[in-house]
């Protein structure tokens, strides 16, 4: 009797992998990076090439922001105007990555759209995007005052997601600075 | 189109133009250095295997081999690199996971989390094994003749070797 | 007004599936044979309210009715007149009414064709057939009407996708719905016995052909997919372990190993309860495929945040259907054993070994597609589960079910003696070996120690399947039965042989096609001639001129394409290929390189047509095993019992 008992019963188990399942994005890949230190990187500013921005001009004390972001990306668009509001209210620093894009597109796009970085790098061959791990744009890390990443957005920022995901992981960071 | 299969794209098309994904990805062009084949033949079918076993992280299920996505043909120049510059395979996929995670390997790494996996070949082959074992054992004690209740066939069988 | 009348022929299939599944079950119980009778009328509505249901949204489309919104989006003015039949299932809410449509067409031939079963066990099979309609009329109904529409009406559709506009989409969805809903009537008999409390070997006779049936309809409907994606897609690949591929793959092998357990369930009362356990997964297993693909739990993007109700309610219907029929199954099949015995060299153990191979076959790449659901849902990580892991443990079930098969193939019920069998085929082994050996390293010089092997048990099982054909080897008399096992059997070697092949020796490069400088591949020498633009009726392509030549001489010109249809901007690759039997040639058009290059992948297929080929024969030879007089003479047998449904079998006895 009860080895028949088995089909249902596992059937009834793999159900219940369903029904959570049905609630998670199977899309979403988790970074390994979460709570590491931030990969090393130089590169050309996008308003000055002759300068560079690096992971040093990140770790200002205070958490900030790394927007990785383009021109072709539709999703970019779309937040593009949260972003120059968060920048405008000044509640954390923006930095940006420009990912594999054209330099005259992107100088316009910032011209017409407003410019909520404080410096963008700009990342031609894609080299310093693997070593983030992006995968797709729009991406925005979060790291605290010492340089390590505490969470990874990936997909347009908009009010809820900023309310949601960023602020309380910005106040918690700043309060564990102080 | 970034999906698998005919199959899935058949299935999954009205889903797909319903939703609307806030990323998409980038268009560099290619040049005709970056098709040259590698030199050694060993390193290339090094390369051939590796590209095939590497998940394209844009396109959720198809090899970076596969993919025309630039962040796939950045991971395949990444690789070819890393080949050229000497690095082992394990070298090279530690490089991947440590940046993806272990998603971009198709072939799972083989940890605790991941031995009923691995193991489950084995474990159903002897367990089938058992199951087998155990039914000739009781049937070949059993008559060989029908159960009363069953019905004959209404044509015999033919299958008397000669 | 027609989409109007679509939807209110829907709401009537729904009601009349309603009566239909309530009626006759109903009165199965309490022997009320006017509820039990209105099972055939309420099923034969159903059909035509369906086919009008569906002849509506094919008339949406063939009119171009944007104001229908899944002709908007799947649609267009210049979409041409053949796609716009095949785009009646190209999205989601279509591809739900045709399996609808199919549902109801074998709903009906089940009604047809039951004439000589008894009265009750007929109502309780269109019974269950009818739960299974009301389940998916209201799924659709509810989450996914087709017949929704957009107001205001868009001025133009937003074309149907590239990738499907090819004419297997005409065939390919038709039959794998056929074969998948098939499985639905194996489904409606077992879950019928159960309730019967019996089964008798009518019952398996009954259940032969119909399995049989779905199941040669899903063997072509998985290799019509597998050959379109092979030639649409340019990555020359055949099959790719996608969970897609799989969710109609799992079917399939249980309804292979159903087929395999019918016949000892037939012939000797054997594994009654196994081979009910087997039809209830086999349906369940296309059920779970439907979940997999149109919840998108595994694979699409944002599908669940699209729409959350229509995972769920598959999942629950799902969940319903499926428990229910297991618990019926677990109460009712523990008083199903049977007596009889075999020896340990017979029919029943090979049949035996091959449904348990077979089974192990499923639960792998079960485990394997769901594993990162698993990991998922336990917080233990994101991980892919790839052809790496699919192709090995696949093929652990697989190398020594082929050994097995040659053998079975010649043992008789019950106990054969050693002997004979030794004789009848010590020269097949010997031939596999002298031909499979030696064949990889002739034509290729190398050869693995897998490919050797895959090979040698191609030939085997090749050789196995058809010495009974031949006359003084074969039993005197052959039945349409045993014929259509042997073309299945060797359909299957001549699979094994195209994949053995092709998956050892396939070459692939990725190059830059450089006007006049030929590019080398496996002896052939491919030479982009230059690329011109084509004008499509509703797309724009560049074709490229590709001459292959082989030392020296000319072989055939390709002409791959790269389209842009005008709606869907994507560009789409339309990959050439030079056929023949030893070989494919495909090239496909990456991207230009400037001064007329082009990237190109260019691939060598040897013996690949041979996959399909063998398929081929697989669902041939189920053909003509079910056109075996058998399944017909024993309908006309069980004429006389037939109106009390109590004791079909006594009927046997007479023969």
């Amino acid at each position: 009797m009860w080895r028949y008992l088995a089909a249902p019963a596992l059937f009834i188990v793999l159900l219940g992998f369903f029904l959570v399942g049905l609630f998670r994005d199977p899309t979403l890949v988790p970074s390994p990076l979460i709570n590491q230190p931030a990969p090393q990187f130089e590169l050309p500013q996008l308003l000055d090439p002759e300068r560079t921005l690096a992971l040093s001009d990140l770790a200002t004390g205070e958490p900030v922001l790394l927007n990785v972001w383009a021109t072709w990306c539709v999703g970019c668009r779309q937040e593009h105007g949260m972003l120059v509001d968060i920048s405008r209210s000044g509640e954390i620093p923006i930095f940006g990555l420009n990912w594999k894009d054209d330099r005259t597109a992107a100088l316009r796009w910032l011209e017409r759209l407003g410019d909520p970085y404080v410096a963008v790098a700009v990342d031609d061959d894609g080299r310093v995007a693997i070593d983030w791990g992006v995968y797709g744009s729009p991406e925005t890390f979060l790291l605290d005052g010492q340089g390590i990443i505490r969470y990874k957005h990936i997909g347009p920022i908009d009010q809820a997601v900023w309310e949601r995901e960023f602020r309380p992981r910005i106040a918690q960071l700043r309060q564990g600075d102080s | 189109m970034s999906m698998r299969g005919i199959l899935m794209a058949l299935m999954l098309l009205g889903l797909l133009l319903s939703a609307a994904p806030g990323w998409s990805a980038p268009h560099t062009p290619l040049t005709v250095e970056a098709l040259s084949p590698l030199e050694d033949p060993a390193q290339r079918a090094r390369y051939e295997r590796l590209i095939r076993e590497i998940r394209c992280l844009v396109c959720q299920n198809e090899p970076i081999a596969d993919s025309n996505a630039p962040l796939a043909r950045d991971l395949r120049r990444e690789i070819r690199e890393r080949i050229e510059g000497g690095s082992t395979d394990r070298e090279i996929l530690d490089f991947l996971t440590a940046r993806y995670g272990d998603f971009v390997l198709y072939r799972p790494p083989f940890t605790p989390r991941t031995w009923l996996l691995w193991f489950a070949p084995i474990l159903l082959l002897l367990g089938g094994g058992w199951v087998f074992w155990r039914v000739l054992r009781s049937r070949a004690d059993k008559p060989l003749d029908d159960d009363e209740a069953w019905s004959e066939d209404p044509e015999p069988a033919e299958d008397t070797p000669r | 007004m027609v989409p109007e009348l679509g939807q209110v022929a829907l709401v009537l299939a729904l009601i009349l599936a309603v009566v239909q599944s309530v009626a006759p079950l109903w009165g199965s119980y309490t022997g009320n044979r006017v509820l039990m009778s209105l099972a055939k009328p309420a099923v034969t509505g159903q059909l035509v309210f369906a086919a009008v249901a569906f002849g509506a949204l094919t008339y949406a489309f063939v009119t171009h009715d944007f104001s229908v919104a899944f002709v908007a989006g799947h649609s267009n003015s210049e979409l041409p007149m053949f796609y716009r039949f095949g785009a009646v299932w190209g999205g989601h809410e279509g591809s739900l009414l045709l399996w609808i449509l199919v549902l109801a067409i074998w709903s009906v031939l089940v009604a047809v064709f039951s004439r000589q079963m008894p009265e009750r066990f007929v109502a309780r099979v269109l019974g269950v057939l009818g739960v299974v309609a009301v389940g998916f009329l209201s799924f659709t109904l509810f989450t996914s009407n087709p017949f929704d529409r957009l107001i205001p009406a868009p001025v133009d559709g937003q074309d149907l996708n590239p990738i499907l506009q090819d004419p297997a989409l005409m065939f390919h969805p038709p039959l794998l719905y056929i074969g998948y809903v098939g499985f639905a009537v194996a489904f409606a008999f077992a879950i019928a016995a159960l309730l019967e409390g019996r089964i008798d070997a009518a019952w398996a006779r009954w259940t032969r052909p119909w399995t049989t049936a779905a199941w040669l309809f899903l063997t072509l409907g998985i290799s019509l997919g597998s050959w379109w994606a092979y030639y649409e897609l340019g990555w020359g690949g055949w099959w790719f372990w996608d969970p897609v591929e799989n969710a109609s793959f799992l079917p399939w092998l249980v309804g292979t190993a159903l087929i395999h357990s019918l016949a000892v369930t037939e012939k000797r009362g054997l594994f009654k309860s196994w081979t009910l356990l087997l039809a209830i997964s086999a349906f369940s297993l296309s059920l779970l495929g439907t979940f997999l693909v149109r919840s998108g739990i595994l694979v699409s993007v944002h599908a669940f945040a699209a729409d959350p109700s229509r995972g769920m309610y598959i999942l629950a219907f799902m969940g319903i259907v499926v428990t229910v029929a297991l618990a019926l199954y677990a109460w009712r099949a523990p008083s199903m054993a049977s007596d009889a015995g075999f020896k340990p060299l017979s029919r029943e153990t090979f049949l035996l070994a091959n449904n348990i191979l077979l089974v192990i076959a499923t639960l792998l790449i079960l485990l394997g597609t769901l594993y990162p659901l698993f990991m998922d849902a336990l917080n233990l990580g994101k991980i892919s589960v790839g052809p790496p892991y699919f192709d090995l443990a696949f093929m652990i079930p697989m190398f020594p079910l082929m050994l097995l098969i040659g053998i079975g193939l010649h043992t008789m019920w019950r106990q054969t003696p050693s002997t004979p069998v030794w004789r009848k085929l010590r020269i097949p082994a010997l031939a596999a070996l002298v031909i499979g050996i030696p064949m990889p390293l002739f034509f290729y010089g190398t050869a693995g120690a897998l490919t050797v092997l895959g090979s040698i048990l191609a030939f085997w099982v090749m050789i196995t399947a058809v010495i009974d054909l031949l006359p003084r080897v074969g039993p005197a008399r052959l039945t349409r039965s045993h014929i259509g096992m042997c073309v299945a059997h060797f359909g299957l070697g001549v699979l094994i042989l195209g994949v053995t092949f092709v998956s050892s020796y396939d070459l692939e490069v990725d190059r830059a096609g450089i006007p006049g400088q030929p590019v080398d591949l496996a002896g052939y020498e491919f030479t982009l001639l230059g690329t011109r633009g084509v004008q499509g009726p509703n797309f724009d392509a560049i074709e490229a001129e590709i001459e292959v030549s082989r030392d020296g001489e000319f072989v055939t010109t390709l002409y791959p394409q790269k389209r842009v249809y005008r709606v869907q901007r994507d560009p789409i690759t339309q990959t050439a290929i030079g056929g023949g039997w030893r070989r494919e040639l495909l090239v496909s058009m990456g991207e230009p390189l400037g001064d007329g290059a082009w990237s190109l992948r260019i691939q060598y297929k040897p013996l690949v047509r041979y996959i399909w080929l063998g398929t081929i024969f697989m669902a041939l030879g189920g053909v003509i095993a079910i056109s075996d007089r058998r399944y017909r003479l024993a309908r006309r047998r069980e004429t006389e019992p037939a109106t009390t449904g109590s004791a079909p079998a006594a009927a046997g006895g007479q023969g």
